[in-house]
């Protein structure tokens, strides 16, 4: 078995984490955990250099996923991990950019460029980490906090309606959506890997316990319980109506692929209109020179 | 380095200073472009979108502001020069993330032709009141470096001067246009790309293994990578140490912030650039920059004219300030006068640093419209006495 420095037998993962920043921040029990691991198996199972591959993160508990990662990993604004992906991956198109980041993050505050980065079919993987609550800050309502469950800002239970966030994205023109939740490790990697593979705008929302604030708060037990829960209560239909998908809480959670499909990306649409347009005067996007 | 050729458009022209920026751009090797329409910044991102795929590069029209200065950030990581343009409103947006940009120490360039404000104000009409917001309009202690043309011929050439210092500093360098000057039209002359010096991007010499990415040398700037060249680095806008990663200390961010600082404030002397006129036996001394500078002339002449010995400071850089130049003056001259299309803020700064050893006479303007040179020139004449 291979050793690492410490003589100690070396993680299977350890090639793509940043182990020195091992213990990471998040709490036992949480699904962020599992939905790395899965992102790092479908890595490793992807056949991509992994020196060309960047990670970008927003803010809060899944934001700091892309710290972890030991790939060119960027810890940006709350809301704005797409954007910055957006621009990165068309100064360096040969770069995989994925946007790892949280609930909150890519569908509240950064919403209007969740849905613009699906329109554009920008060449980007997002995945999504759907823990139903604000965490970071201590458990607030969120725009996919199920209608009746409680948060620190809504303590009476949510009145409000949440996001079915495959719908959003998927009428919006991503060409892969899925979703799986945190117990769904083998279909969630093997998803994964489709996604990165995917050209074009790939989004995969991943179902995943907050045991600390969103499990306590609504009595839910502990992170195993909601694992036992999305045992007993996922349904896999690959191909579910998009509008078949609204969350309710504590009700069925429909999971599985639910579009896969081809359409120009941005930079090929770029690329074929306007040297389509402009003939032999057309300079692509990939041979503007860099900054040195 | 010398410019690349396929982005510069040698020859004389009769541009408008939008147009004439974003020329300037080009040359200076800019690449890629995110924005969103905003009067009177617009003509910026119009020409950029006709000229790039010429050039081979990027234009993409955002969202939003938001996502327009996140993207410059990324695209900037990314290894292209990078910019934006916006006036007032957006400007306003674009606050969030060029912290992240001043934090990330990314090169890129935020072109702000300004309208009156505060709010939606005057949409077609001058003003120069956003020049505080550039200083320090997004959260937290850091420094910018601010640029003010007052001509199309300016706007191209400092065009080219913003891109360099963004990437000599590693910082968000502001171009400080306004309406009068985007506007205008006038002959612009751009030089052959062999005459045009870039500064290329301080890309580390170090292996992946010997790399910190925030560790800076000498003058105060570490050197950076491209993304995708193998570093396997991580940035954040989190306080951070050398290695890049998270610190939530006390120390760290002393060193931090103060070295996010420091590397503008202490090479002042090699970023700021002023123009003088007959400043050495002056009695009083106006400074302006951007249209106003232009503005005041009429004043200065009537006033030499007069027998009044008045010195001339055109600004050029407005951030960071000419601190150490006025502390010199302020010990000989009886004044100062600052006309500003503002209701006195970098005319703030002027009376901080002129700290009473000298008159510092201000003269506020709300937007809309340009000074009177007989009202500067009525000034000056009162800090004469
Ligand atoms: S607060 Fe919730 S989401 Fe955040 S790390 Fe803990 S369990 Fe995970």
């Amino acid at each position: 078995m291979k050793k690492n420095a410490g003589n100690v037998p070396e993680h299977p993962m350890e090639n793509l984490l940043r182990m020195d920043r091992i213990p990471h921040i998040w709490c036992s029990t949480c699904g962020i955990g599992t939905a790395v691991s899965c992102f790092i198996q479908a890595l490793q199972n992807f056949d991509y250099p992994l020196d060309k591959i960047a990670v970008v993160s927003g803010i809060g508990c899944s934001g700091r996923i892309a710290g972890y990662i030991k790939l060119d990993s960027f810890h940006t604004t709350h809301g704005r991990a797409i954007p910055f992906a957006t621009g990165l991956k068309l100064a360096n198109p040969e770069l995989k950019v994925i946007v790892f980041s949280g609930d909150g993050d890519l569908v509240s505050i950064g919403g209007n460029h969740l849905i613009h980065a699906a329109r554009r079919n920008m060449d980007i993987t997002v995945f999504c980490v759907n823990n139903f609550i604000y965490a970071m800050t201590g458990g607030q309502c969120a725009p996919t906090t199920p209608t009746d469950a409680n948060s620190s800002t809504s303590p009476y239970g949510n009145f409000d309606h949440p996001f079915n966030i495959p719908l959003l994205v998927g009428s919006c023109g991503a060409t892969y959506v899925a979703r799986w939740t945190a117990l769904h490790i083998r279909r969630l990697t093997r998803s994964m890997q489709e996604a990165l593979e995917k050209p074009g705008f790939s989004f995969v929302e991943i179902i995943a316990p907050c045991s600390t604030l969103y499990a306590r708060r609504n009595r839910l037990g502990t992170g195993l319980d909601l694992m036992k829960f999305y045992h007993d209560n996922s349904v896999i239909q690959h191909g579910a109506p998009l509008e078949s998908l609204d969350i309710q809480f504590q009700k069925k959670i429909i999971v599985g692929k639910f579009i896969d499909k081809k359409r120009p990306t941005f930079l090929e649409a770029w690329d074929q209109y306007l040297g389509k347009k402009l003939g032999d005067k057309f300079i692509s996007a990939e041979k503007g020179i860099r900054a040195a | 380095m010398k410019a690349d050729p396929k982005g510069v458009l040698t020859g004389e022209h009769y541009l408008d200073g939008d147009h004439a920026c974003t020329e300037g751009a080009l040359a200076a090797g800019c690449r890629f472009f995110a924005g969103y329409p905003i009067t009177p910044s617009t003509e910026v991102a119009e020409r950029f979108s006709a000229r790039i795929p010429h050039v081979g590069g990027i234009f993409i029209q955002m969202e939003d502001e938001l996502g327009s200065m996140a993207a410059v950030v990324g695209a900037s990581w990314g290894g292209k020069k990078s910019m934006t343009v916006t006036s007032g409103p957006g400007f306003s947006l674009m606050m969030e993330n060029i912290g992240l940009a001043a934090m990330m120490e990314t090169p890129c360039v935020i072109v702000n032709v300004q309208r009156g404000g505060p709010s939606t104000g005057l949409p077609t009409m001058v003003g120069q009141s956003d020049m505080m917001q550039a200083r320090w309009g997004s959260h937290g202690d850091y420094e910018i470096i601010a640029i003010s043309p007052a001509s199309p011929q300016e706007a191209f050439d400092y065009s080219i001067k913003c891109f360099n210092l963004a990437e000599k500093y590693r910082v968000p360098v502001m171009f400080m246009m306004d309406e009068c000057v985007g506007h205008m039209t006038e002959k612009v002359v751009i030089p052959n790309p062999d005459q045009i010096d870039v500064e290329p991007r301080r890309l580390t010499k170090k292996s992946p293994k010997d790399y910190l990415p925030y560790e800076p040398n000498e003058d105060l700037v570490p050197d950076m990578i491209v993304a995708g060249d193998g570093y396997r680095i991580h940035s954040t806008g989190l306080t951070h140490d050398e290695r890049g990663y998270p610190a939530m200390k006390p120390e760290v961010q002393e060193k931090l912030v103060h070295r996010l600082v420091d590397k503008i404030s202490k090479n002042a002397d090699k970023i700021i650039e002023l123009e003088e006129d007959q400043t050495d036996d002056a009695d009083v001394i106006v400074m302006a920059y951007g249209i106003t500078s232009r503005v005041t002339m009429p004043a200065i002449f009537k006033a030499r004219k007069k027998g009044i010995k008045v010195g001339f400071i055109k600004m050029i850089t407005v951030w960071p300030f000419p601190e150490k130049r006025v502390r010199e003056l302020a010990k000989k001259v009886k004044a100062f006068v600052m006309p500003e299309i503002n209701l006195g803020q970098v005319a703030l700064e002027l009376e901080r640093v002129v700290s009473g050893k000298a008159g510092v006479h201000h003269i506020p303007h709300a937007g809309g419209w340009v000074h009177d040179p007989e009202d500067i020139y009525k000034v000056i004449v009162e800090a004469a006495k």
